[in-house]
């Protein structure tokens, strides 16, 4: 890695505190930490893609993860359980299964990335406008993306359905 | 590296210029908003308001209230959940900071402007949710946390309607970006507000007023019933601190109204780069005294009649506001 670009810098600093705080999320005994270190965990990937120049996912990633996912995390956690102050015992028997799990997965993935472009140089892409982002979504890949929208309004509509309990007449 | 005063400066001189810059234009709006709420609030009610803090009309009042929290006890709560509840404040000041980066003062006069825009805008402030349940919920006390929730619950309503607002706005334009917002309706001769999104601004300014938990729809705060909502356990320079990110959020959200809707900088006859900051500035002036006004005139809503609005009433609008305009723009 080359240290004397700022990119790389910043690259290895968010880095190391996101798996600081992704190491939280798991640990923490308390679920609002756990749910606020996620916050931390999704901003720092929405800062790594600053530097990619990738803007508008970085402004996505912030307006529907943090903005509106985490928050309902936080407003369920807040309605039904009201842990407030003091950490709560929140511990699971299967830790260990899923520390092997979670370490096969970083092994499969950062393996199959090593092998795949080793140290190939990337090329740089420079930043992407949003325009351009609005054109290939719109016209290139406008049918998945209805068909997405069409799958996520049929959940919704689920979810309403199986959650609300009409008044029995 | 860019050219300021046809002088290259190095980018991080720059951004530290700027940060105070923005820092600056930041606390330098909000002083005269607290002084405009404290003698508009007073002689809305027949009083005089503050009258002795610096000699005249009592401008100093503001700075005299800073001084007295920054002299206060830093209390924290036994119950509360320390770390949460001492980064609250910090995290809703930093997401209305945030917002004063993308207003452009002039045509050259922004501190970045973004390509994003004002998707920017609306995806920082979401970050003041998390800032005000953190501090509802660390507190560590039952008001707070009500408070908290229905905070929550607020400004998850009336997001929706305010980014919907926006959209229309933003397909009239074409565009995201502040600066293109207002080159826009320079070049169309007259503001959105006149020309096709007058239903944009109204629910935009309604929407606004719930984010920032202004009157009528102050219930997270509602003293009657929730002591001060989220706010009760805080003190001294914390308190401050949301003090300030509240009135903050008053300049912010009404620069960035008079950007997207009343032509931002430009104004007819007035050359935007040398009298651009004053027109903003006057802009800014009436939007906020509208929401001060409101404040002093309107009693609170009820919870579900706060609801009902946004999702009954705002959404639907503002997705036909969106059909019209598309409309318009396709067919013109």
């Amino acid at each position: 890695m080359d240290l004397s670009v700022a990119q790389n810098w910043f690259f290895l600093i968010i880095a190391l505190f996101m798996v600081a705080a992704s190491l939280v999320v798991v640990i923490s005994r308390n679920v609002m930490h756990a749910a606020l270190m996620l916050v931390g965990a999704l901003g720092g990937s929405a800062a790594i893609f600053i530097l990619l120049g990738a803007e508008f996912v970085a402004g996505v990633l912030v307006l529907v993860y943090i903005g509106a996912i985490i928050v309902l995390f936080l407003f369920g956690v807040m309605i039904t359980r009201v842990p407030i102050g003091r950490a709560r015992s929140l511990d699971h028997d299967n830790r260990w299964p899923a520390a092997a799990v979670a370490i096969a997965t970083f092994a499969v993935l950062a393996g199959s990335a090593v092998a795949f472009f080793g140290d190939e140089e990337i090329e740089g892409v420079s930043a992407v406008r949003t325009s351009d982002i609005g054109a290939t979504i719109f016209e290139r890949f406008v049918v998945p993306f209805e068909v997405v929208s069409f799958v996520l309004l049929a959940a919704l509509i689920g979810g309403i359905v199986l959650a609300r309990k009409d008044p029995e007449s | 590296m860019t050219t300021f005063v046809a002088v290259e400066i190095n980018f991080y001189v720059l951004l530290v210029i700027k940060i105070l810059a923005v820092t600056g234009v930041m606390l330098g709006g909000l002083l005269p908003v607290i002084l405009g709420e404290l003698k508009i609030g007073a002689h809305m009610q027949s009083r005089v308001g503050p009258y002795y803090a610096g000699g005249r009309w009592g401008w100093a009042q503001p700075m005299a209230d800073g001084l007295k929290f920054f002299q206060k006890e830093d209390l924290v709560p036994a119950a509360s959940d320390t770390q949460v509840y001492k980064i609250a404040p910090y995290l809703l000041m930093v997401s209305t900071l945030a917002l004063f980066v993308i207003i452009p003062f002039s045509p050259d006069l922004i501190a970045v402007d973004l390509d994003l825009g004002i998707f920017f805008a609306l995806a920082i402030s979401s970050l003041s949710t998390l800032g005000v349940l953190m501090a509802g919920w660390s507190s560590g006390n039952k008001y707070s946390l009500i408070g908290g929730l229905r905070a929550a619950a607020q400004i998850i309503a009336y997001e929706l309607p305010l980014v919907l607002a926006v959209i229309g706005v933003v397909i009239q334009a074409g565009t995201l970006s502040m600066v293109g917002i207002v080159e826009a309706q320079i070049e169309m001769g007259v503001p959105f507000l006149i020309g096709g999104q007058v239903v944009g601004f109204v629910i935009f300014f309604i929407a606004s007023l719930a984010e920032l938990n202004r009157t009528p729809f102050d219930l997270p705060l509602a003293e009657s019933e929730l002591v001060m909502g989220y706010l009760t356990e805080y003190s001294g320079f914390r308190f401050a601190v949301f003090f300030l990110a509240e009135y903050a959020g008053i300049v912010a959200v009404s620069a960035i109204a008079s950007t997207l809707f009343l032509g931002g900088y430009g104004f007819w006859g007035l050359d935007p780069t040398v009298f651009g900051p004053f027109v903003l500035a006057a802009k800014v002036g009436i939007l906020a005294f509208l929401m001060i006004w409101i404040r002093w005139s309107w009693p609170r809503m009820r919870e579900d009649q706060l609801q009902t609005l946004a999702w009954k009433w705002l959404i639907p609008i503002s997705l036909v506001n969106i059909m019209v305009t598309a409309i318009f723009k396709v067919v013109f």
